[in-house]
């Protein structure tokens, strides 16, 4: 349910502007204009500048003292172990759903892509409450879980599973309108000619839909580095054990140190503009090899 | 019934391999990490009798929740329907400098972590802030009050809109508006009677999208919202407030009612998309 449709190549607004029955006089231009602007500015840009400003407001070193704080340090050291864990298992599924979906005509299709996308609009504190429910004290499996000595809810796996429901429909909702419209041509010309399955789809599948995949990894990863309401629920706040980048940011916010607060947030949203920089470069490399083909 | 034959191909030219393969594991990963989970939900709710649950659902202050919930989301969802679609109608139809960045910081707030997304707009919204400095002398409080907590909706709301009317717009044919002008059309005549008609699918779309994400958002909210019982309390955080008094019913039966909702939602969308597809003649 994120954005849709997303790769697609941007046309130039200079033929609207040169053209008498697209363009809109002056005053109408500059006015729209400058209310998306300042929208934009109050918005978007405005939170963006404050993270940085307010982690550096008492200057550096407290900046660097803040990052190297040990549960600071395993707060970073969990989230990448959780990121490394939930984008690989959602990125085989994407795969392999995109195949089946896109490859096949069969009964129930599109009911199962809607199934696909069903985390998308489970909110945040519900995904995780759901595995409270299933792996808690009190859940389905509490009592076997207790009496095996295995912890899921208030350790790391909740934290992973809880990951992994929240960034599920990422990888798969790129792949499934971009291998539809590919077709299937390509892999049974590969399969007629004797490629085995595997052959086929390292060598034909995986080249047409590369920029698409990473997209998608991207995207996953991001909400992966970032989720906090789902974590939030599943997670019992352990500082050092099991308390997630986001949920850090949480604690240090609440306790009024706002400088380390932000400073951690601020290693988050240099991830976020790196994203949107990857996610520009991709959507750049996927129009051209679209143009190519064209 | 094994997945195989109740997912039949209806077509005979399976010539590719790794259908029973990938629809199997497909099946398997999505029941065992969402389905069952999810169903889990209902069934926890059932153990609840009725009375009980309604009496759940309807207490005061889980009502007063909803109320906060729901009205600042769709308020949030109309002011981003108003200013995202001026928004991309700036990005695809004029030139400025900037547009490719301003192009790619929309998707910001997919990006941007919502805790940091919360504690940023605190910070700007509070009386020493950026813009609470400027606002609270006006009499206007913003963080710790339910305005506060539509300011956040806003926020995460703003690329649903713009991504989905921005792909419409940018296929909109030149032909149809120069047909408007020769006809003797004004600018805001073609723009009602042409192209809005054209872009309402989308744009109720982004809506109905931005509306569904702000309802369940919780991240971004609890920072600025203060928190207030009976005043500035989200619904998601009323979940929380049950599950750390250890009271797992409670909680569950808040969740039916946001899941019923989300769902009842995702099939409006489904329509809405379906009927966008058709207007345009685009698939998605």
């Amino acid at each position: 349910m994120a954005a849709a449709g997303v790769l697609h190549g941007r046309a130039d607004a200079r033929r609207y502007e040169n053209n008498a029955a697209t363009r809109e006089t002056p005053w109408v231009k500059w006015t729209i204009l400058g209310i998306s602007l300042a929208f934009f500015a109050l918005f978007l840009l405005l939170p963006l500048v404050a993270v940085f400003t307010e982690a550096l407001r008492k200057g550096w070193v407290t900046y660097l003292t803040a990052l190297s704080d040990e549960d600071a340090l395993s707060a970073i050291k969990l989230t990448l172990i959780t990121a490394a864990i939930a984008v690989p298992l959602n990125l085989v599924f994407g795969v392999s759903a995109a195949w089946c979906i896109a490859k096949f005509q069969f009964r129930g299709k599109h009911f199962l892509t809607t199934l696909i996308d069903l985390p998308f609009s489970v909110s945040p504190v519900v995904a995780g409450l759901i595995y409270v429910l299933m792996f808690g004290a009190h859940g389905w499996f509490g009592g076997w879980l207790a009496a095996n000595d295995i912890k899921i809810i208030f350790a790391v796996p909740g934290i992973v599973l809880a990951t992994v429901f929240v960034t599920f429909p990422f990888v798969a909702r790129e792949l499934i309108p971009l291998m539809e419209a590919q077709g299937r041509e390509e892999e049974e010309a590969a399969t007629v000619l004797g490629a085995s399955g595997w052959q086929t789809f390292w060598r034909v599948t995986l080249p047409n839909i590369k920029w698409g995949l990473l997209y998608g990894v991207i995207l996953c990863n991001a909400r992966a580095f970032g989720e906090f309401g789902a974590v939030s629920v599943v997670s019992g706040h352990i500082r050092g054990q099991t308390n997630t980048m986001p949920l850090h940011v949480e604690i240090l916010y609440n306790e009024y140190n706002f400088a380390a607060a932000f400073a951690v947030a601020s290693l988050l949203a240099l991830l976020a503009l790196v994203t949107l920089g990857l996610k520009s470069f991709i959507e750049w490399k996927a129009g051209q090899q679209s143009k190519e083909s064209e | 019934m094994s997945a195989a034959t109740l997912f039949n191909p209806t077509r005979q030219t399976r010539v590719l391999p790794g259908f029973g393969l990938s629809l199997g594991y497909t099946l398997v990963y999505l029941s065992l990490l969402v389905l069952i989970p999810l169903s889990a939900v209902f069934l926890k709710t059932a153990t609840l009798g009725w009375s009980e649950f309604w009496a759940v659902v309807t207490s005061p202050r889980v009502v007063a929740s909803y109320k906060l919930s729901f009205g600042a989301s769709l308020l949030a969802a109309g002011i981003n329907a108003v200013f995202g679609l001026m928004l991309a109608w700036a990005l695809v139809r004029y030139t400025f400098p900037g547009k490719k960045l301003i192009d790619a910081l929309v998707d910001l707030p997919f990006a941007l972590p919502t805790a940091v997304a919360g504690i940023a707009l605190t910070a700007l919204y509070a009386g020493n802030g950026w813009v609470g400095s400027i606002l609270e002398p006006l009499g206007l409080k913003v963080a710790f009050t339910p305005l506060g907590v539509l300011v956040a909706l806003v926020f995460i709301g703003v690329p649903f809109v713009v991504r989905t009317v921005q792909p419409i717009l940018e296929d909109l044919e030149t032909e149809l508006e120069e047909a408007a002008a020769s006809l003797g059309a004004h600018r805001w005549q073609t723009f009602t009677k042409v192209i809005l008609p054209i872009l309402l699918p989308a744009l109720l779309t982004g809506f109905a999208l931005a509306f569904a994400r702000a309802v369940g958002e919780y991240g971004s909210v609890i920072f600025i919202a203060g928190n207030i019982p009976m005043v500035s309390e989200i619904t998601p955080l009323m979940i929380i407030t049950k599950l750390e008094q250890y009271d797992y019913v409670g909680a569950t039966a808040i969740a039916t009612v946001m899941l019923v909702f989300s769902f009842a939602l995702l099939l409006v969308i489904n329509l809405l998309q379906a009927w966008s597809a058709k207007r345009t003649g685009r698939n998605r």
